[in-house]
């Protein structure tokens, strides 16, 4: 760790480790790999970073080891954006950056220097839905409503990766967003409108 | 009774606000100041705290304080009274810090406040603790063998006729069934966002399935008075059971924010969701079950035997559908409990009944199989006409109507009977049922119904929403009624400032809050119908005074029944008289059902292909036949049988809670490890509703069905495996490893 940092110099380091991660969750092993609390400390001083949300720029200053999911829900006040589980296992907090759908827990926030991020709250023009809203209200495709953001941005990248050639293709694609209500088939109905419509837009 | 309101589904109420990402659940709320909670927690099962480091969690950057039981306040609701140290231990309950005995793995021992998330996070894991630890057990099994049950009249056995009946029968079978933890597991992370004003005033944004039992809770804990207690819950991102009770990390959240005197959020982390809200608790039953050669059932016997908490008796009604859900003059039901060093089970859907009906449904399978019998022939030879065990006639019932809709659009009797008969390709195919029965009942409730002179109304009740849509539901039942389009009313919920409305679970919502709604709009079609009853536009040669009869109610205008000409809006009504709003409050009643039983009823239908080499199974097709009684949103509705019926379909084949019981730690605690359902292990599920409206539960016709939905659905998934492979699987989940 140590050579790491003086070769790339901190902010190099911790744009590359995934390790860092972890540091999120701090275990103590971690901690105690660094020896050195002020060097540790060091890492999670605060680093600018700029990038863009929802059409709006960013300038921001944050800690290497906040999640992109957290800098939105906790910093920008974007909670449209879920936490399901914070490990990349349930698809709650799928955005897009650059046009690409991920898990924003398992991004950390500098990582996406100069990208650009669409939330939920970035998908309708004013009061006009996003054609995959509507189609979500219109079959019903949730309960609770809290996978709901995740499941339309996966939604629509569903269809713009083109994997919405059939139910099967669609249920494949959209099983890294899970559904507690269990509002699948309903999901793929509206996904499968908007792919029928052809009203799918970023 | 029939067609009191009409049928329309309109769309959910809060749909753009969930699509939009702008529905607020209990951890998104921003104050100024806001600082985060997070738990440190316990890694042994069971013992004594006997020391705890905070020092370095307190230097850490950006703390604000660490609260251990050595610093916990005194609460007035954490002393006990003299009886209450009496009592045996599952009777105590456990107080988080208001000791340092640890009862379970996991156990919160500290709550870290600080001024980020992240720093929290990491403050967290600085806390070490020094313990004597004790011998766990953590083992049912274990448990089973040299545990003692717990006693009380939760445990007393029941008989009707003769006791072991079975026995005797010609035909006749005994199994034992069992199935492991399951986790309620709601996709929002169960969080919470606390406000103090000085000491004695708090506001919580709560993920609560019953506002005013959370407020009881804090206010008695706290030792505050009530309308110092006001509790918000917006949206609730799925519970499941999960959030009635007032738990250990709100209570802790509710010190810290108390203690640092700013705002504070907690959310738990989904691994704590698996041991801080509850579970459905492992079971093993055993079924005895006995007909003639005819088929008529002579005798059941289901014994039942559950786990719980050490400081927790959770009990359910795990044997209950057995006493009443077909005719049979002889049965009896035992019903044990074992403490283990676990955290505490809760109600999880369908509780008791769903653990019940897997046993009960795949025993009938296999006595059909005795008898040789079609399974639903066999079902219907013993349909229960009138409730046994209570002696009373049904309010309604149509689970015949059930069997037949259901059989006749999964194409039952196409089916082969044979097992292991049906095959397609490498795929053999099974077809299987099972049915459902849970109580239909009806509380209290408050609502108040507000016209205003724009001629919009406003409903108001302090009920919450987990999902099933209850406020589109109240709105859809409340423009039928008024005669008002659904747009122009609005249902404001989720605030102990609100009138008290019910708890939200049970399958009770709809049919407590629904009879106070109607009946408020009732009681608006008269004071409306009253202050225009000398109105000119009414009068004819023969009607000088109009009266509620003689009036339609529709698209917010009263009109003459005989002459729909003559009309005056509701806002015409309001405005001249020059009210600012008409203002109608209605406490409706509990029904207590004296003189009959009430349930609602599910039969489900399923084709499995289960694969002849490798043993993986799919779920082809689910048809789900329902009585709930009247239907009063049909898209909501079927959502709703949609969800169960996921939930069965993890419930049978893939979820189950594994501890390491050397440890008494979780092993499988996330969503890569515990399986749920996802969107490609869920085939398009059909749900059929009887909708023929209940006539005395409550003035609306409606049951309930968010539970329903799971029960029987396990066996009819279990007895769908045995038919197409001739394998009998009695332990849930089956996964492919129990077929080759
Ligand atoms: S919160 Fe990111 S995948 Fe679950
Ligand atoms: S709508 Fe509740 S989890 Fe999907």
């Amino acid at each position: 760790m140590d050579k790491n940092l003086k070769k790339e110099g901190r902010r190099d380091f911790l744009k590359k480790s995934t390790a860092l991660a972890a540091l999120t969750i701090a275990t103590p092993a971690i901690i105690k790999a660094g020896e050195n609390d002020e060097r540790i400390a060091a890492l999670f001083e605060k680093i600018p970073l700029n990038l863009e949300v929802n059409g709006v720029v960013h300038s921001l200053s944050v800690e290497p080891r906040v999640t992109l999911l957290d800098l939105l829900r906790e910093q920008l006040h974007l909670t449209g954006t879920k936490k399901g589980c914070d490990y990349g296992q349930c698809g709650a907090c799928t955005v897009h950056v650059d046009g690409k759908r991920i898990n924003s827990c398992l991004t950390l926030a500098v990582m996406n220097e100069g990208k650009k991020i669409t939330t939920i709250e970035g998908l309708a023009d004013g009061d006009n839905l996003h054609p995959m809203q509507n189609a979500f209200i219109k079959q019903d495709g949730f309960q609770c409503g809290y996978c709901t953001p995740g499941q339309i941005m996966s939604g629509i990248a569903c269809i713009n990766e083109g994997h919405a050639n059939s139910r099967e293709e669609v249920q494949e694609y959209m099983s890294g967003n899970i559904c507690r209500c269990g509002a699948y088939p309903n999901i793929v109905d509206a996904v499968m409108q908007v792919k029928k419509e052809g009203s799918n837009h970023d | 009774m029939d067609k009191i309101i009409e049928q329309t589904d309109i769309d959910r109420v809060d749909g753009i606000q969930k699509v939009t990402g702008t529905a607020k659940y209990s951890a998104e709320y921003d104050f100024p100041g806001m600082v985060y909670g997070v738990l440190a927690t316990s890694n042994i099962t069971k013992g004594i705290i006997n020391a705890i480091d905070t020092k370095a969690a307190e230097n850490a950057p950006g703390v604000l304080a660490v609260i251990t039981h050595l610093n916990c306040p005194e609460l007035p609701g954490y002393k006990s009274t003299p009886e209450q140290d009496k009592l045996v231990p599952t009777k105590k309950g456990y107080k988080v810090f208001a000791d340092n005995i640890i009862r379970f793995n996991g156990q919160p021992i500290a709550i870290v406040v600080a001024d980020t998330f992240e720093r929290a996070t990491h403050a967290a894991s600085l806390i070490k603790a020094n313990y004597t630890k004790e011998k766990h057990n953590t083992d049912f099994d274990e448990a089973i063998k040299s545990g003692t049950p717990l006693e009380g009249n939760n445990f007393k056995e029941y008989v009707r006729g003769e006791a072991n009946a079975w026995i005797n029968a010609p035909v006749k079978i005994e199994a034992e069934y069992t199935m492991p933890i399951e986790v309620h597991l709601p996709m929002e992370i169960h969080g919470i966002t606390v406000v103090w004003d000085g000491e004695d005033k708090v506001t919580l944004y709560e993920k609560t399935q019953s506002l005013s039992g959370t407020q009881r809770n804090i206010v008695r804990t706290f030792g505050l008075k009530e309308e110092n207690v006001r509790i918000i819950t917006q949206f609730i991102g799925g519970a499941f059971g999960s959030a009635f009770n007032t738990w250990p990390h709100s209570m802790a959240a509710l010190i810290a924010g108390r203690k640092v005197g700013k705002p504070i959020k907690l959310m738990l982390t989904r691994n704590q969701m698996f041991n801080l809200v509850g579970y459905r608790p492992e079971a093993k039953q055993k079924l005895g079950l006995g007909a003639s050669a005819d088929g008529k059932l002579m005798g059941i016997t289901h014994e039942a035997i559950a786990m719980t908490a050490s400081y927790n008796e959770f009990t359910e009604g795990i044997v209950n559908g057995s006493r009443s859900l077909y005719e049979c003059p002889n049965v009896n039901t035992t019903y044990k409990v074992f403490p283990l060093d676990l955290s505490q089970p809760t109600w999880m859907r369908g509780p008791g009944e769903t653990t019940g009906a897997f046993a009960l449904e795949s025993a009938m399978d296999e006595l059909a199989y005795a008898l040789k019998m079609d399974p639903i022939e066999f079902r219907l030879k013993n349909y229960a006409e009138t409730d046994l065990e209570r002696k009373k006639p049904y309010s309604s019932k149509y689970l015949k109507e059930c069997y037949e809709l259901g059989a006749e659009k999964i194409n039952w009797k196409e089916r082969n009977p044979e097992p292991r008969s049906m095959k397609e390709g490498d795929w053999l195919i099974g077809y299987g049922t099972g049915s459902g029965i849970f109580s239909a009942w009806r509380g209290a409730a408050k609502a108040v119904a507000k016209l205003l002179p724009d001629g919009t109304m406003i409903l108001q009740s302090g009920v919450t929403d987990m999902g099933p849509g209850t406020a589109t539901a109240m709105t859809n039942l409340a423009a039928e009624t008024m005669g008002l389009s659904h747009t122009k009313i609005s249902f404001e919920m989720g605030d102990t400032n609100l009138p008290p409305g019910p708890m939200q679970g049970g399958s009770g919502t709809t049919s407590t809050l629904g009879t106070a709604v109607f009946a408020a709009c009732e009681n608006m079609k008269k004071k409306l119908a009253a202050m225009i009853k000398d109105n000119a536009v009414f009068h004819t040669e023969i009607v000088h005074e109009v009266k509620v009869e003689d009036l339609v109610f529709e698209n917010g205008y009263m009109m003459l029944k005989t002459d729909k000409t003559k009309k005056i809006s509701y806002a015409e009504v309001i405005k001249s008289a020059g009210l600012s709003e008409l203002e109608i409050s209605e406490d409706s009643k509990g029904n207590p059902m004296l003189n009959h039983s009430a349930f609602s009823y599910a039969v489900h239908f399923v084709k499995v292909k289960v694969h002849s080499k490798t043993g993986v199974i799919k779920i082809d097709r689910a048809v789900s036949a329902v009585d709930a009684g009247k239907i009063i949103n049909n898209k909501t509705a079927e959502s709703q049988i949609i969800g169960a019926v996921v939930g069965g379909i993890g419930m049978s084949l893939m979820e189950e809670g594994v501890i390491d019981h050397r440890y008494g730690r979780w092993v499988n605690n996330n969503f890569a490890d515990y399986h749920v359902a996802v969107n490609a292990d869920v085939p398009n599920i059909e749900v059929l509703f009887v909708d023929k409206p209940d006539p005395v539960l409550n003035p609306i016709g409606a049951k309930g069905m968010g539970e329903v939905g799971i029960v029987g659905f396990a066996a009819a998934v279990t007895n769908a495996i045995f038919h197409a492979t001739g394998k009998r699987i009695r332990e849930i989940p089956v996964t492919a490893d129990k077929l080759i």
